[in-house]
């Protein structure tokens, strides 16, 4: 048992610490907030280049054959700075669907390119019925003589406004609750019959609302076997889920410390604000929290590579629950202990809190995941 | 980082399982359906089968009677050890005296105390509180004076913790009354039985047990040699034992075991036709504190990981303490809303009126209200982390 960075990892960490420093402070964030696409091209391709897109795929995929903590660390420092190209959606979701059941052919159209950085993906799964369910689904592809033909709508689609294929979930089966009768097919962009809306979101990125009318794809497209696609998706929307956790706890890491150092210079009453006890004390709280977070986001990212399913749930759950409770704690506090300057856009701390609060609500929120904790076979063996 | 199971550590898992189950007798495992309340002679019954059978200390070093197991094998010992809810050791002699003279001992104290201390022939107990000595520790009045050879001990202690079942006490006391508090307390052990002025009271707790003892000292004559480390240096060990006692006493394994009799209360709790343990929210609830305390597990793993890897545990168990502690807390009140208006009932309601699996629960519940007052109240515990490692600065 060993939680230490192996010489690899900490090589790794260091590099992406050192991009975010010198390369992608918060202050480019805050320029893509204000563009089109709501992050650079150039970045993600430079993100390629340096390997970060295709650390935990296996070699054969392409990748570096890395495992999904590899990537968790690298999430992890990107929260750091807010840094906003779409890896959750291009590489955990989607690329993580191509990987896992892409034949050659579309792993070389579509996930060698995301790979390299020269192109983006989105996986659209969500409807407006489903809330977290992800068994909800009332996009259909109906069978057609070359192929499938996907009707529905699926919403807040992360890069969905912008990614160059997306992934898509619909009904080939089966009524619209039902959990049998998913499919997943590769759609692109330029579809016909494909209306995208880029829709701004809280925190300063977008995402898409994408509607599909008789949009029409090949057998080839179909990614996986027919009608059960739905322990996929949840294996992917729980790495989504752990990738959420890393990526917030660097959001949460680095409020945390801009708060402490804030409260050693920051002066009233002729002293420092952080030799009040009432505000140690909750600094002391919110240390706890994140270190609470990032133990649980560890473990999160290591069984997220985990086969056992229940392990991978409950695990994930634990790190989902703990950063929405406890992370989220850091950050209202971090608000608190800026005093007004907290709330003012021009400071950085109010990213960082929209920020986490958006991961709160991606992927299942606390009270879905402790929902679904409760449900695992194992909770009511008492052990 | 790696966290999985080697196909030797799931060996060893059943190895240990099978040989609880094999060595727990009868009467003690009848206990183990309830709380888990043990008496203290059944405690010691089995701290004998864990020595007999050379597991009594796996985090000693092998030489002076360790098991010379690794992280993931302590820890797997000690989540069957909570799965089985045998009963808990005393932590004075194996987790804190045991630990200090191992690092400050010298070889003659060594000799004499662990071996004891490894058998179960001697209980330990700590006297460092006392009534005008709380939170502020280092303003502890209890005094040793030099007497030729021994030291003259004068005054009290409380809290001790067990003093009333204890063949020795270890003592802060000062030894230097002028200059900065902290330098002048010295640490020494002292034999509560055979020394004439010492004298202990236990006294009830609302949980309704004697947890708790005073221990008076009147002229108790202690010879030198037991005075461990340096006169007026006993500041430094004393801190350095907190360290040990933060990483044992967050409760994070009890809460595990408060977390599996919650799940029993609601299992055997009837709702008309159906159990509580069907009832969504109730299971929701157990859920998030079930979690909580898996991520806690975790800030645990990780601080027992670094400690194999010879980093003494640092502030940071500090952590242990705050969260565990209000886990602990917050799990048995849970236990507590499970029974319903079996909550009423107390430690002599006769069996007809409160099932087993129920007894003791609430006295379980009363007493660890303690548990976010004791080793450093968590007041004290936010004070560390703001000072030691968020270097906050004092008012």
């Amino acid at each position: 048992m060993n939680f230490d960075l192996s010489e690899e990892q900490q090589i790794l960490v260091d590099s992406v610490a050192k991009y975010v420093k010198n390369d992608s402070p918060v202050e480019r964030f805050r320029k893509q907030r204000d563009s089109e696409r709501g992050y650079e091209l150039e970045a993600w391709s430079r993100m390629g280049e340096m390997g970060w897109l295709g650390v935990a795929f296996p070699e054969e995929h392409g990748g570096f054959g890395g495992s999904f903590a590899d990537l968790a660390l690298i999430l992890e420092q990107l929260g750091r700075g807010l840094v906003p190209e779409p890896m959750i959606a291009s590489v955990v979701l989607a690329g993580g669907l191509l990987s896992r059941l892409g034949s050659a052919d579309q792993r070389k159209a579509f996930l060698d390119p995301m790979i390299e950085g020269r192109t983006t993906l989105a996986f659209a799964y969500g409807e407006r019925q489903g809330r977290y369910h992800l068994h909800e689904c009332a996009t259909r592809a109906e069978r057609r003589a070359a192929g499938f033909a996907i009707s529905g709508e699926k919403v807040w689609v992360l890069n969905g406004h912008a990614a160059d294929h997306i992934v898509v979930v619909a009904r080939t089966s089966g009524a619209q609750s039902d959990a049998a009768g998913l499919s997943l097919f590769v759609v692109d962009a330029n579809a016909q019959g494909l209306t995208r809306t880029r829709v701004p979101t809280m925190d300063g990125q977008r995402c898409g609302l994408l509607r599909f009318e008789n949009v029409t794809v090949g057998a080839d497209r179909l990614l996986g076997a027919e009608g059960s696609a739905l322990a996929h998706i949840e294996w992917a929307i729980d790495r989504g889920a752990a990738a959420a956790c890393a990526e917030g706890q660097g959001a949460v890491q680095e409020l945390f410390e801009r708060t402490v150092a804030y409260l050693k210079e920051r002066k009233q009453f002729e002293v420092p604000i952080g030799s009040f006890q009432a505000l140690q004390h909750r600094a002391a709280d919110m240390y706890a929290e994140t270190e609470l977070c990032r133990s649980s986001m560890i473990l999160a990212a290591i069984e997220a590579d985990d086969d056992d399913e229940e392990m991978r749930k409950r695990e994930i759950s634990t790190a989902k629950l703990q950063l929405g409770r406890g992370g989220w704690y850091v950050m209202e506090n971090a608000i608190q202990l800026f005093g007004g300057i907290g709330v003012t856009d021009e400071q950085d701390e109010g990213l960082f809190f929209k920020r986490l609060r958006v991961l709160q609500a991606l992927f299942g929120d606390a009270d879905w995941h402790a929902d679904r904790f409760q449900r695992l076979p194992h909770f009511a063996t008492q052990d | 980082m790696d966290l999985s199971y080697t196909p030797e550590q799931i060996a060893f898992r059943s190895e240990v399982r099978a040989w609880i189950e094999a060595a727990m007798p009868l009467h003690l495992k009848r206990k183990a359906e309830g709380p888990g309340h043990y008496e203290q002679a059944e405690v010691m019954e089995w701290h004998k089968i864990l020595y007999a059978k050379g597991w009594i200390a796996p985090h000693w070093p092998q030489d002076v009677g360790g098991t010379g197991w690794n992280i993931a094998q302590r820890h797997i010992f000690g989540e069957e050890l909570v799965r089985a809810n045998a009963p808990q050791l005393s932590p004075f002699g194996l987790g804190m005296v045991g630990p200090l003279l191992i690092q400050y001992g010298n070889d003659a104290q060594k000799k004499r105390f662990l071996p004891k201390i490894l058998s179960g022939e001697e209980v330990w107990c700590q006297g460092y509180s006392e009534p005008n000595a709380g939170s502020d520790l280092a303003s502890l009045q209890l005094h040793a004076d030099k007497d030729g050879d021994d030291y003259i001990l004068n005054g009290q202690k409380t809290w001790t913790t067990n003093a009333q079942y204890a063949h020795w006490i270890f003592v802060l006391a000062r030894t230097n009354a002028g200059g900065k508090k902290q330098e002048g307390i010295t640490f020494i052990l002292a034999d509560v039985r055979n020394t004439p002025g010492i004298t202990v009271k236990p006294f009830l707790t609302t949980g309704g047990t004697d947890a708790f003892s005073e221990t008076w000292f009147q002229n108790a004559r202690v010879p030198q040699s037991n005075r461990v480390g340096p006169e007026n240096g006993g500041w430094t060990m004393a801190k350095a034992l907190l360290g040990h006692e933060r990483t044992l006493i967050g409760g994070i394994a009890e809460s595990r075991r408060w977390l599996r009799l919650c799940k029993r209360i609601a299992a055997a709790t009837a709702v008309g036709s159906s159990s509580l343990l069907e009832d969504v929210e109730f299971r929701r609830r157990i859920a998030r504190l079930e979690m909580r305390l898996r991520s806690l597990e975790m800030v645990q793993l990780r601080t027992l990981a670094a400690a194999q890897l010879g980093r003494a545990p640092g502030p940071e168990s500090s952590i242990l303490k705050l969260v565990g502690t209000d886990v602990e807390q917050e799990i048995t009140e849970l236990c507590m809303d499970g029974m319903g208006h079996d909550a009423l009932g107390w430690l002599d309601s006769p069996p007809e009126a409160l099932p087993e699996v129920e007894r003791g629960v609430a006295s379980l519940f009363n007493y660890l209200r303690a548990a976010s007052i004791y080793g450093g109240s968590n007041e004290i515990q936010r004070n560390i982390i703001a000072k030691q490692i968020l270097r906050l600065p004092t008012a």
